[in-house]
């Protein structure tokens, strides 16, 4: 409890912390180091860390010649745009109507959710393979997106908000004449905005990440989102061109890594709050 | 006449309070309306195909099926390659979990007891949660190639022969499981710090006063008490997630060398959606449903007795 004078607890302490940040950060350093480093370099085996032939133009102009780096950049924000904005859109409605309205599928509702939660899109997967098959809609938006416009945790997150908001806001509201979809929009939105912001990062994370459906459901490189793109890549690659394939995986951990540090505070909390599911 | 003139109006407002309320409802309905139909579309109905389609021998490609009972769950029973697959994931949370939360909680307590640098230490530990794991899985694959791996060769300069970490069978887990620890560890380390900042500040004067002088004795009488409900919360968390295990293993080993990475996820999406054996990969899902299940109830057990502590 002596934090300003320089114990030997606190160096102790400071020792510890740093050491694990080099061994946390180090695939970080690696990443960046080998991404510069000519083909003979990496295989030099030398560990210095500063590439002795700057090497980062030709190895990020290889990541993008051999798969095309911008379209499965755009395909992830498409794919994560239309999620998020289904995910809401249907979520809020839904938490609005079970918090504050009195109808008597509410609790049946509550129940639906709990269980909703229970199931993870590895166990929906097969059925909706086999359905999406049959109406020939594999290899599109719409099979990456359509399973996910349903968020049962965003309906649960927004739920708990909701009925955290006072009844009289909306009374007020619908005094003045407001019809239940203006209060929705005008009324209980603006005043959720902490709970959609924290369920907006989590969903981009959970969904930019996502490997196992879009590995399912698109073969082909036009509808390809980060992880699978950089599957094909490290298959065209043969895995042996480490530094075309680390200048392909800073190119496509950057943007969510700029994102995480650009707002780090509500990324913390955004994961967090929201990463209660699991 | 008097009686009736007084119970008119109030006929009349019950009836407008009644036609409210319908129309409550029915608004109610209406807003609840597409989710409902969105969840019955997208999880009950595919739950309950899952189910069905676990008792057939319903194969892609082939329209005729038929209903074959338990033959599938028979199958599983004495499928060796299932049964490593769930003995592999079984090792993999063991070791992720004990790891990633105590590296977690470490942490937690480290940054906690320091003023300064705490955003910073506390951003690099987070950053592999909010990093593309599939594109981390890729550089640990540099950083673990057997010659021209910087790990091995540290190793090499203290003298040690590094193995062929993901290439090997007896060191192929136990590397999958250094990422998942890698990753997951800043995840739990925030959920702690939020633990610790619960704590309030009087029990460790109180613990002081009591006789509590070391900071091993405060940790033991308070600290460690208090986290209990965040404790038991990031294991089932923990235990959960990497039960899930799939990206790494997908990218990294596809399950080899010789089925020694073959994870429950991984032998499903082989067996459905490569092999294409729909009915004998959704029995397998039925598994990790049920095994999903059990770990969900106990999570919310746990969320229950945290509610009571708070």
């Amino acid at each position: 409890m002596n934090g300003h004078s320089l114990s030997p607890a606190r160096l102790l302490r400071f020792a510890l912390l740093s050491f694990g940040v080099l061994i946390f950060a180090a695939p970080y350093i690696f990443m960046i180091s080998t991404a510069g480093k000519s083909q003979s370099e990496i295989f030099s085996s030398s560990l210095s860390l500063i590439p002795q032939t700057w090497s980062y133009g030709a190895n990020i102009a290889k990541a993008f010649t051999r798969v095309s780096m911008p379209a499965l950049l755009l395909n992830g924000a498409i794919v994560c745009a239309l999620i998020l904005f289904f995910q809401v859109l249907v979520a809020i409605p839904c938490a609005y109507a079970t918090a504050k309205l009195k109808f008597r599928a509410a609790r049946a509702m509550m129940a639906l959710v709990m269980l909703g939660l229970l199931v993870p899109i590895h166990a929906t997967a097969l059925p909706l393979y086999v359905a999406f098959d049959r109406l020939s809609v594999l290899n599109s938006y719409f099979a990456l997106v359509a399973p996910f416009s349903i968020s049962v945790f965003a309906i649960f997150l927004f739920l708990q908000f909701f009925r955290a908001l006072p009844d009289d806001l909306i009374h007020a509201a619908r005094l003045d004449g407001m019809s239940e979809a203006s209060i929705v929009a005008r009324v209980i939105v603006p005043n959720a905005w902490p709970a959609v912001t924290a369920f907006s990062i989590f969903s981009v994370v959970a969904h930019w990440n996502d490997l196992f459906w879009p590995l399912i459901v698109v073969t082909n490189q036009t509808y390809a989102t980060p992880p699978l793109g950089l599957l094909y890549f490290r298959a065209a690659e043969a895995g042996d061109d480490y530094g075309a394939l680390m200048a392909a995986t800073l190119i496509i951990t950057l943007p969510l890594v700029l994102a995480f540090l650009l707002a780090q505070k509500r990324f913390i909390e955004g994961i967090t709050m929201t990463g209660l599911k699991g | 006449m008097a009686e009736a003139a007084v119970s008119f109006p109030l006929t009349t407002a019950r009836e407008g309070q009644r036609r409210a309320a319908a129309r409550e409802a029915r608004i109610a309905w209406l807003l609840a309306a597409p989710a409902l139909v969105l969840i019955t579309l997208f999880i009950i109905l595919p739950v309950v195909a899952v189910v069905v389609l676990g008792f057939t021998d319903f194969e892609l490609g082939y329209d005729e099926f038929r209903f074959v009972g338990f033959e599938n769950y028979a199958e599983l029973l004495s499928d060796r390659g299932f049964r490593i697959s769930l003995w592999n994931t079984m090792v993999y949370a063991a070791s992720v979990t004990p790891f990633s939360i105590l590296i977690g909680l470490g942490v937690a307590l480290l940054i906690e007891g320091e003023t300064r640098g705490r955003a910073f230490f506390r951003t690099v530990y987070f950053l592999p949660v909010a990093s593309l794991l599939v594109a981390m899985a890729t550089v640990w694959q540099y950083m673990l190639h057997p010659s021209i791996g910087p790990v091995n060769m540290v190793l090499a300069f203290f003298g040690i022969a590094g193995p062929n970490w993901l290439g090997s069978s007896d060191t192929v887990i136990p590397s999958l499981a250094l990422i998942g620890i890698w990753q997951s560890a800043g995840f739990n380390m925030v959920l702690f710090l939020a633990g610790l900042t619960a704590i309030p500040r009087e029990l460790y004067a109180a613990a002081e006063v009591d006789g509590a002088r070391s900071g091993l004795d405060r940790f033991r009488l308070v600290t460690w008490p208090m986290l209990g409900p965040t404790t038991l919360f990031v294991v089932v968390i923990s235990v959960i997630n990497s039960v899930k295990v799939f990206e790494t293993v997908k990218t990294l080993t596809e399950g080899g060398p010789n089925k020694a990475s073959e994870v429950l996820l991984f032998t499903i999406y082989q067996e459905g959606f490569v092999y294409l054996r729909v009915g004998y990969a959704s029995a397998m899902t039925v598994i990790f449903l049920a095994i999903l299940v059990v770990l969900m109830f106990l999570q919310y057990r746990v969320l229950d007795r945290q509610v009571h502590y708070s």
